[in-house]
């Protein structure tokens, strides 16, 4: 058996100059085989292991691979290879700020000292409250919010808690009757299934012609049943809600709460703070804007800031300082359960080795730092923009641009960007443009991978549709079938058959 | 360092030529005109934050977390300290791996699918049932999710969700917020020795009852004996049978489709994580007749263009960002990357490596539970049952002294009751747990 690092399959039959092919690891005719093809060990409970415990206590067997250390760093570093990161290239992903991630934030959160249980006395993680006390003040400070909690887990956990706080809210001043939530159409998935988790009704939101809230179908919208609006800004075509002070007084007025949804804070940062705007509860995306790995889907963090009134309903526990003498003596720090909380939203304190990440990355850029962000990924976006081919109908927009694919299927544009070696934005999404390609640059990228990845658009643009179709072709796997993953699911090496993968060997390119 | 470059965030690369040849191409005079934000909003960019050097904040996050004492811990109830071996680190940390997100462009992600994929089939193995999705955040969001999965699919028109008394609080309030929006009402019921009291629980099910969790081991470190009955009980109530456990007990413990469970929750990141500070991995597994049902992230196998077997993210109209309202769950940014590393952990042990360390975890904790029930005036384990991992302690004195004066001695240890502390084993090595016990000695003298 040979493993060969294939460049087959690479020839680049539509003749592009530019890009990169990713690597391609081949075994017999198929990718990278899975662990359980290169090894599959049972072994008998009792009989291969010794067991302290009686069977009736025990299973009968286990049955996995069991291959050693220089095969298991080969396996994942190949696997590794056949990804495609922010250090690969760029990741203009709208909505999601994959910005770099600054590696000397892993090395603090790798610190031995960092490594503490959750059950643990407060008197002896002190430094452990001090960073996610610190951690609350910056976040606070940053998005104009008097009270912060840290727990929940991703954005769509702080909108959960946003959620839930409201609720708590209303029904603590007699108003638990309010059933509905408003959400522009135009938002984001999560914000439609939290409030359906939070059991409210959800009434969807047209935006006006210019791509912002439709002042007039919010007016028609709110009423006493109305809980919350949730609201993103910049929205998701990257516009700036100007009505937003306007916006807030409405909802107030029927008695509602303004929830900010923070995916999209990176445009704002030091210019604008949600708490100004009369939000009343937000939630911060830490892997979007404060540049934690995003991990090939996770860990993130989603704390949450919420106005003083709100305050009491904060998920426990929370954590404040006791202050000592001032200056001389460092604070002490405690847990304390707000008077009317919700309760908790995760069994501990959420992610706290991404908080201490996101800590970092604040107390590294300050208030320049931050400013600057905001600065850099709102001219890349813009620049970005000039530079493309395809119509961007609306503006003006800030950190991210929604370019229409027009007459072309904007899923096979993204395919056949691949194929210029960066990563393809979000598509499809908002439908307010028809095929979307919702593009984010951020601030990391430089003028000339702007002008690859403008390459990449208006080479695309300019191909016909059986090439997007066929595309991608450089790229580690070709063109996924996903009508057969969905009909057929195999969801484990379990459900593969003995056949799968083998048989197609004599296929060479 | 490139170019003329003003200070601003070290993570920018451009240089003043730069910025002004894209502000020339964009139309505009500065920066500033590109935001459009009205005047009675706008905020001076004071945030009274210092920025500091790469080496100025290593220090500061350092210094600060220097203020955490060094203590052994003895701590489980949920979260555990195993030994992370090298590999798992140096493996995860590969930024193709850290800086990707989740795989909506398989094409150019297939390494991180697979090694999803494995990790699905891992779960699978261990818990005999046919889908195990790619993460929820921790233990008690999963279960929140399964309380929601029950919701969604029950036979009958009851409400209540039956749990143990003894569940810990932020699994017990998490599950609150959970079915907050649903008519489940949260039930607890009665335990004996740290297990299911299975004839207290029957006079509790009837076929108002969708849901019914146990745990095993249970939060006290006590392994349940009676789960077939329990399976038994719930099937005939029409109600699921959720199961709370993690993969290292998973490998030892009996597998929970032999004894009936619906569901598979718990924490995966006993695997593939040291302590810390609670953050975790959102162990779901299901049978196959729920697969519609499943809240979160798929990987499935399919085919490319070349009919090679390649993978991707599957069944996503079950999902928030296409079903958005009707979605399983809310659940988008997860913990993909704790399961790669709960996965490698896993290869690293391989399967008898897994039950040799589930087995050690039973023999250490049920010896030291008998070194400390030989000192006087304390009882271990006060639950007649055999333990995996840890175990409870009685003693005679007030347990909260003790604890205070362990930790003195560099130990932290849990107090669960009056008179009560709580032991674990997993990641402290044998010479430690000697120490502890002179030291333990010492205390309740
Ligand atoms: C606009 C918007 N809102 C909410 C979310 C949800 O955040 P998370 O994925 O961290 O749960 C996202 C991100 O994916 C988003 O883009």
């Amino acid at each position: 058996m040979s493993d060969d690092r294939s460049e087959s399959g690479n020839e680049n039959e539509n003749g592009n100059e530019n890009g990169h092919d990713q690597a391609r690891w081949t075994t017999n005719g198929q990718y990278e085989p899975l662990l359980s093809e290169k090894n599959q060990t049972r072994v008998e409970i009792g009989t291969d292991v010794d067991s302290p415990l009686p069977d009736d206590l025990t299973r009968d067997d286990l049955e996995l691979p069991d291959l050693s250390e220089p095969e298991l760093a080969r396996h994942y570093t190949r696997l590794s290879q056949m990804i495609y990161g922010i250090d690969s290239g760029p990741y203009p992903l709208g909505s999601c700020t994959m910005k770099y991630n600054p590696k000397f934030t892993e090395d603090v959160a790798a610190l031995p000292s960092a490594a503490v249980h959750p059950d643990r006395s407060p008197e002896s993680v002190q430094g452990t409250l001090e960073v996610l006390a610190r951690l609350q003040d910056y976040l606070g400070r940053i998005g104009g919010m008097d009270a912060v909690t840290l727990q929940p887990p991703a954005g769509a956990a702080g909108e959960f808690v946003g959620i839930r706080v409201a609720a708590a809210y209303h029904e603590h001043n007699g108003e638990g009757h309010r059933y509905e939530v408003i959400i522009p159409e135009s938002a984001h998935g999560t914000n439609f299934a939290t409030a359906a988790l939070g059991g409210y009704d959800v009434v969807s939101l047209p935006s006006d012609d210019a791509g912002r809230v439709d002042l007039e179908a919010l007016d028609a919208a709110l009423s006493e049943d109305t809980a919350a609006l949730m609201l993103t800004n910049p929205n998701t075509l990257g516009l700036f809600e100007r009505d937003i002070t306007e916006i807030a007084g409405m909802v107030h007025d029927v008695g509602g709460l303004l929830y900010y949804d923070g995916a999209n804070l990176n445009a704002l940062l030091g210019r604008a703070r949600p708490g100004d705007m009369g939000f009343d509860v937000m939630h911060y995306n830490v892997h979007k804007t404060f540049a934690t790995p995003h991990g090939g889907g996770g860990p993130g963090a989603g704390p949450v800031g919420v106005v003083e009134d709100l305050a009491p309903f904060l998920p426990a526990p929370r954590v404040r300082a006791v202050d000592g003498d001032g200056d001389a003596t460092p604070a002490e720090y405690e847990l304390f359960d707000p008077e009317h909380t919700i309760g908790r939203v995760h069994g501990y304190q959420g992610n706290w080795l991404v908080l201490v990440k996101a800590f970092a990355y604040i107390a590294r850029l300050g208030d320049e730092g931050l400013t600057d962000a905001s600065a850099k990924a709102v001219l890349n976006a813009n620049y970005l923009a000039s530079q493309v081919d395809y119509e961007v109908p609306y503006g003006p927009f800030h950190h991210e641009f929604v370019a229409s694919a027009g007459e072309q299927d904007a899923a096979d544009v993204a395919k056949r960007m691949l194929d210029y070696g960066v990563h393809p934005p979000t598509t499809k999404w908002p439908e307010i443009v028809s095929e979307a390609l919702m593009t984010e640059p951020t601030e990391v990228e430089s003028k000339s991978t702007l002008d690859t990845l403008a390459g990449a658009f208006n080479a695309v643009a300019s191909e016909d549709d059986e090439i997007l179709e066929s595309a991608p072709e450089r790229t580690a796997a070709r063109r996924i079938d996903q009508t057969s993953a969905a009909r057929n699911p195999r969801l484990s090496w379990h459900a593969l058959s003995t056949t799968d993968g083998e048989g197609d060997g004599e296929r060479e390119e | 360092m490139h170019g003329s470059h003003t200070t601003g965030s070290p993570y920018a690369p451009h240089t003043d030529d730069e910025t002004a040849a894209m502000l020339e191409a964009v139309g505009v005079e500065s920066v500033e005109d590109l935001f459009d934000i009205p005047e009675d909003v706008h905020f001076d960019g004071e945030f009274d934050i210092d920025a500091r050097t790469e080496r100025e904040t290593r220090q500061l996050v350092g210094s600060v977390l220097e203020r955490n004492d060094e203590l052994t811990e003895l701590l489980g109830r949920g979260h555990y300290g195993y030994y992370i071996p090298s590999l798992v680190d140096h493996l995860a940390d590969r930024s193709e791996f850290l800086t990707s997100y989740t795989q909506y462009q398989p094409e150019v992600s297939q390494g991180f699918l697979q090694a999803l994929f494995e990790y699905q089939s891992l779960l699978v193995e261990l818990t005999g049932l046919g889908v195990a999705n790619c993460s929820m955040y921790d233990a008690a969001t999963a279960l929140g999710e399964a309380a929601t999965l029950a919701d969604r699919t029950r036979k009958t028109s009851g409400h209540r969700v039956l749990v143990p008394d003894i569940l810990r609080t932020g699994r017990r309030s998490t599950l609150e917020n959970y079915v907050a929006g649903t008519d489940l009402e949260i039930e607890p019921y009665a335990t004996a020795e740290s297990t299911v009291d299975v004839p207290a629980l029957e006079s509790q099910l009837d076929e108002d009852v969708v849901m019914v969790y146990a745990e095993n081991p249970t939060v006290r470190g006590a392994i349940e004996g009676r789960l077939a009955e329990i399976g038994e009980r719930a099937a005939d109530a029409d109600a699921l049978f959720v199961l709370g456990s993690d993969p290292v007990a998973l490998s030892l413990l009996q597998k929970p489709s032999d004894v009936g469970a619906d569901v598979v929750v718990g924490d995966a990141s006993v695997l593939g994580l040291p302590t810390s500070y609670g953050m975790g991995l959102g162990l779901f597994a299901t049978d196959e007749r729920f697969l519609r049902q499943v809240p979160g992230r798929l990987v499935g196998a399919s085919e490319d263009a070349t009919e090679r077997r390649a993978f991707t993210l599957t069944l996503q109209t079950r999902e928030q960002h296409i079903r958005r309202e009707r979605a399983t769950s809310n659940i988008c940014t997860n913990q993909a990357w704790v399961a790669l590393r709960s996965a490698i952990h896993a290869a690293t042990l391989g399967p008898s490596g897994l039950v040799e360390l589930a087995a050690r975890d039973v023999t250490r904790a049920e010896t030291l539970a008998d070194r400390v029930d030989a000192l006087v005036g304390v009882k271990a384990p006060v639950d007649d049952r055999r333990h995996i991992r840890e175990f409870v302690a009685r003693i005679d004195q007030p347990a909260r002294p003790i604890a205070d004066d362990l930790e003195d001695r560099g130990f932290a240890v849990h107090v669960v009751g009056e008179h009560e502390i709580q032991l674990c084993v997993a990641g402290v090595d044998d010479e430690t747990l000697e120490e502890f016990v002179d030291a333990f000695a010492e205390v309740v003298r």
